[in-house]
This record gives structure tokens, C-alpha cells and sequence, in this order.
């Protein structure tokens, strides 16, 4: 077909890509944009994509009378604390399933395969009585508890250590180091993609999460950035402005460390493909 | 003794006992729990109240459930083709060597990472009845203003539309790693025969192709039928519960409505169908490892 055509300096492909990226990118560029533009430059007809001047109106607004502060700081202490323990304990029982044989492996890995597959609407109702019982409800801890090893996160450490060559870890045995000792010497080391595989999903899967903290927060000083931003929109409906700021703050830190590890993020998403 | 309890390696328990009590005691227990709580009453204060199975009973002619149930149909019937279709052509577009290719993969990938809660709240003011850009633009255009996510007609239509554009980004992202695995001598060999590009296209590409399209297909409905965050962040169900989808359904009747026992059963019946389908993707690809 291109042959008939006559030759564009450049691939046609640009054609189509360029505008279909242009859209894609646009609701992030404008949500940037309106963020440093007054009330009433948003409301303006004909719409302008360029602030007038530099607004800071609704910045003041997030940092001055909000709970984002606070809402930042209680997503980074939910996402950190739970990429760290899942880093710990998937490592540690994902090794288990790959390398040792104990009684009742096999029932435990299929438990784990079965918990993969079960929405999460079936087990949230228990899962807030089980964190009411414990006193947690409207804490921190309830949104770091339930977290704070994922069965995905087992499987994926599990899959990875059983397709590591044994011999590395033979030889490193032999010269009389323990199992914990082989693990953290020797294959933790090689582990290193899956790791950052495990820590990326975790990150952006609770840095995003929105149902369960709408379940097992009540009180606004506890919010995640997600609820918080909800609930900060119910609330200014006609400030736009601010809340585009505490968007912009709710999605730069996933979309900074995207941008500057999209290797991990990309590889993470295909390997969560393993799974099916 | 302990031996004979513990298996050979008694220290492994050690490795795997932190993640099992987390399994086992928020995953495992849950799933039974959730069973009983489906045949009772429950209002998660007062302690539950046995019922056998009026609570399975009532679902049954209960016109919110059908209509969360239908306009979680549309969505998924919309969403799943859709989001492949698109993804797989954006992705066939972006493997190729060009300049540019690297900008245009993050614009396309970029909605998919942010969170869907700031995505509805973004969109939620882009399509504002009265404020938002999109009518801005359309009056621009000398076009009828819409109502978007304040008309009951169009709301669910409009959520479809801001699904696609933030989830995009995952059959893209897995189309291209399928991509990179098609055998290059497959390619060379079907152009050494001369096979025009859509020749190429249908008989060797797509054939490829299918084992990761069933994946998606499965992984697309699961998120779709699964819906929350779009709608609590856009619409809150409304307008007049035209977009009440089932899981804000379970949500509703179980942490607003305190009925927790029927969300249960619901909830319970939603995830048998999607264990149905997952099963049906295993046996599909246990089917298709033996054949190949």
C-alpha cells in the first residue's frame, strides 16, 4: 500500500501514534496545568489549556487548610513498611516452597494458589470483623496488616528461586553455610529482578488502593492519599483548582518512580501474567 | 518426634510460618467466614443470627442486584474487547524501530500507574455537567452540550471511556512482551514467501498470539467484573444508581447498609462464576501446553 503512496519524509506510523499518545497524555498535562490556574480561569469559556499566570491558589489551599500532609504520610508509612515486609517474608516462604520439603508444603502452596484466584469482595467483610476484633479498625495497621505478605507475592519468589540453578547454592552448603545463611548470601543476591519485580507491584498496588481503606478507615487523619482525595473532592466540588493540586500530589511519586524505573514496572506487569 | 511431625526440614516452618499466618488468618479463615456469614444475618454489631439460605433465597428476585449485575455486564461487554482490541493495535504500532517510540509508550502507560481514584476525580471534572473541558470543547465546536456522568444514560458509558483510557496500559504492556516472542525466523520465513503484510499479519502473528489473548481476556473481565474505585471516585453509584456496579453493591449493602450476611451470599455468588472462569482459563492452557 505505502508503495503507491508517495514517500513521507518520516514514519508513517507518527501519523497514528502521535495524536493517539497526545490524547492519552492530555488528562495528566491538564490536571498539571489546572492545577496552577485560579477558580476562575478553570471556569472560563472558551476553556484555556495555559495558566494565565502562575496561580497558587490551590496549593496554598492543599498545603495550608488540608490533611494532605498527613494523607501523604500515612500512605508512604502504608507502602513502605508493607513493600518491606513483603520483600522479608515472600523471600522467606517463597524459598521454602522452591527449595525445602516439609510436611504439609504442598497443602500450604495449594492454599496460597487458591487465595490467588479469590476476589477480594469475598474476604473483606470478614477481613474488617477480623481487624475490629483486633482493635485495628480506623489505624494504620488495619491497611498494613492484611498486606503485609501477598500470596502473589509468595508465588512470584517462589517461582523465580525454582528456576535458579541449585549448584551456587550447593557448593555455598557444602562449605557449611545454614539455609538462612544460603538464602541471604547467596540467592537473595541473584533475586535482585524479582525483588524489584515484588517491591514495584506492592508499592503501586497500596499506594493506589482505594476500597479497603474506604472499609477500614473512618476518620479523615488516617486517609491514604487515594481516600483522602475522594473525600477532599466531596468536599470542593467547585474548587477545582485544589483539588487538581492534591491530585497532582496523590499521582507524581507513582508516576516519578515509574518514569524512572520503567523497566521494573514493565517487567512487574508482565510477570504478574505468569499467574494466569 | 519432632522430625517425624515437621518433615525432614523442621526449620522450614520457620521460613514459611510469618506468611502463612497472614494467609491462612486474613485469606483462608476469611473465605469460610464469609460462607457462614452468607446463611446468616448479620449486621456486623449484633452477633450473627443463622438463617439457612433466605439470604441466597432473596438475591434471587432482588431488582437492585439485577441491575448492578446488568450494568456490570455493559461495562465488562464494552471494557474487555475494547481495551485488547486497542491494545493489541497500539502495541503491533509500537514494535517497530522509530523515533519517539520510547515518549509514546510512557503517554500510553503512564494513566495505567496512577491510581484510579485520581483518575476519577480527574475525569469527574473534565466531564462536569457545567465546568468541565469536555462540554467547554464541545460548545467550542458549536456541538450539544452532554451530560456525561450527571445523566443517568450516558454515565455508565462515560466510566467505560475512562476505564479504557487508564487500562490501556496493561494488555499494551503484554502485548509487547508477546510480541518480542514471536520467532523471528517465523517472520522471515513467511516474507521469504512472499506473504503480504496482512497475510503475514492473520497466519503468523495472530495464531501467536491467541495463548496470551485468552490470559487477557480472562484478566480483563476479572478486573471489569470486579469494578470499585472508577465508580466511588466518579459517580458514587448514581446518577439515580445508574452505574451501581456489583462490587459497590457489596460494599453498599454490607458497610453502609449493615447487611452484611446478604453482601456475603453475594458476593459468594459472584466469586463462584469467577472461579468458573478462571478454572476454564487453566484448562484451557493446560490443554494447550499438552498440544503445542
Amino acid at each position: 500500500m505505502s508503495r503507491r503512496l508517495p514517500r513521507l519524509p518520516f514514519n508513517p506510523w507518527h501519523l497514528v501514534l502521535a495524536p493517539v499518545a497526545f490524547v492519552f497524555a492530555l488528562p495528566l498535562l491538564w490536571m498539571v496545568l489546572s492545577s496552577f490556574m485560579s477558580n476562575a480561569q478553570i471556569n472560563q469559556f472558551p476553556p484555556t489549556i495555559i495558566p494565565d499566570s502562575l496561580h497558587l491558589d490551590g496549593w496554598r489551599t492543599v498545603f495550608g487548610d488540608s490533611q494532605f500532609p498527613r494523607w501523604f504520610l500515612n500512605s508512604t508509612i502504608v507502602a513502605s513498611v508493607t513493600v518491606i515486609s513483603n520483600l522479608a517474608f515472600c523471600s522467606l516462604a517463597g524459598y521454602a516452597f522452591a527449595r525445602l520439603r516439609f510436611r504439609g508444603s504442598t497443602l500450604f502452596f495449594l492454599l496460597i494458589l487458591l487465595t490467588l484466584i479469590i476476589p477480594f469482595q469475598l474476604t473483606m467483610i470478614p477481613t474488617f470483623i477480623v481487624m475490629d476484633k483486633l482493635g485495628l479498625v480506623d489505624t494504620l495497621a488495619a491497611l498494613i496488616v492484611p498486606a503485609l505478605v501477598t500470596p502473589l507475592g509468595v508465588f512470584l519468589m517462589r517461582q523465580f528461586f525454582m528456576n535458579l540453578p541449585k549448584e551456587v547454592e550447593e557448593a555455598a552448603r557444602i562449605d557449611g553455610c545454614s539455609r538462612l545463611g544460603v538464602l541471604w548470601h547467596v540467592a537473595l543476591p541473584l533475586a535482585k529482578p524479582a525483588l524489584s519485580t515484588l517491591a514495584a507491584l506492592t508499592f503501586l498496588l497500596m499506594w493506589n488502593d482505594l476500597l479497603w481503606p474506604l472499609i477500614a478507615i473512618s476518620s479523615d487523619e488516617n486517609s491514604t492519599l487515594p481516600l483522602g482525595l475522594t473525600t477532599f473532592q466531596g468536599q470542593h466540588t467547585q474548587d477545582f483548582s485544589a483539588v487538581m493540586a492534591g491530585n497532582v500530589i496523590t499521582v507524581t511519586p507513582v508516576l516519578i518512580a515509574f518514569l524512572l524505573a520503567q523497566k521494573t514496572f514493565i517487567q512487574s506487569l508482565t510477570s504478574s501474567a505468569v499467574k494466569g | 518426634m519432632a522430625q517425624r511431625l515437621l518433615g525432614e526440614n523442621p526449620s522450614a516452618w520457620a521460613f514459611v510460618l510469618p506468611a502463612m499466618v497472614v494467609i491462612v488468618g486474613l485469606a483462608i479463615v476469611p473465605i469460610g467466614w464469609s460462607l457462614f456469614l452468607s446463611f446468616n444475618s448479620a449486621d456486623l454489631i449484633k452477633p450473627a443470627e443463622w438463617v439457612g439460605f433466605a439470604n441466597y433465597e432473596a438475591l434471587k428476585d432482588d431488582p437492585g442486584l439485577r441491575d448492578a449485575i446488568e450494568h456490570t455486564i455493559i461495562y465488562t461487554g464494552l471494557f474487555v474487547p475494547i481495551s485488547i482490541g486497542l491494545g493489541l493495535f497500539l502495541a503491533m504500532a509500537l514494535n517497530r524501530q522509530m523515533r519517539f517510540i520510547g515518549i509514546y509508550r510512557t503517554a500510553l502507560l503512564a494513566p495505567f500507574i496512577a491510581s484510579v481514584a485520581a483518575q476519577g476525580v480527574l475525569f469527574s471534572f473534565i466531564f462536569d455537567e457545567r465546568f468541565g473541558v469536555a462540554n467547554a470543547a464541545l460548545a467550542e465546536l458549536h456541538l450539544q452540550t452532554q451530560g456525561f456522568l450527571g445523566d443517568p444514560g450516558q454515565a455508565l458509558y462515560v466510566i467505560v471511556l475512562i476505564g479504557i483510557w487508564g487500562g490501556i496500559g496493561f494488555p499494551l504492556v503484554i502485548y509487547l512482551a508477546a510480541l518480542q516472542d514471536v520467532p523471528r525466523e517465523l517472520l522471515d520465513a513467511a516474507s521469504v514467501d512472499g506473504a503480504r503484510r496482512w497475510a503475514q499479519l492473520r497466519h503468523v502473528i495472530l495464531p501467536q498470539l491467541v495463548p496470551v489473548t485468552v490470559f487477557l481476556v480472562v484478566w480483563q473481565t476479572l478486573l471489569s467484573l470486579q469494578l470499585f474505585d472508577l465508580v466511588y471516585a466518579t459517580t458514587r453509584g448514581g446518577p439515580l444508581d445508574s452505574t451501581v456496579v456489583i462490587v459497590y453493591y457489596v460494599y453498599n449493602q454490607a458497610f453502609q447498609l449493615f447487611n452484611a450476611g446478604y453482601a456475603a451470599a453475594v458476593a459468594y455468588v459472584v466469586a463462584l462464576f469467577l472461579l468458573i472462569l478462571v478454572g476454564a482459563q487453566l484448562v484451557y492452557s493446560r490443554f494447550r501446553a499438552r498440544h503445542a
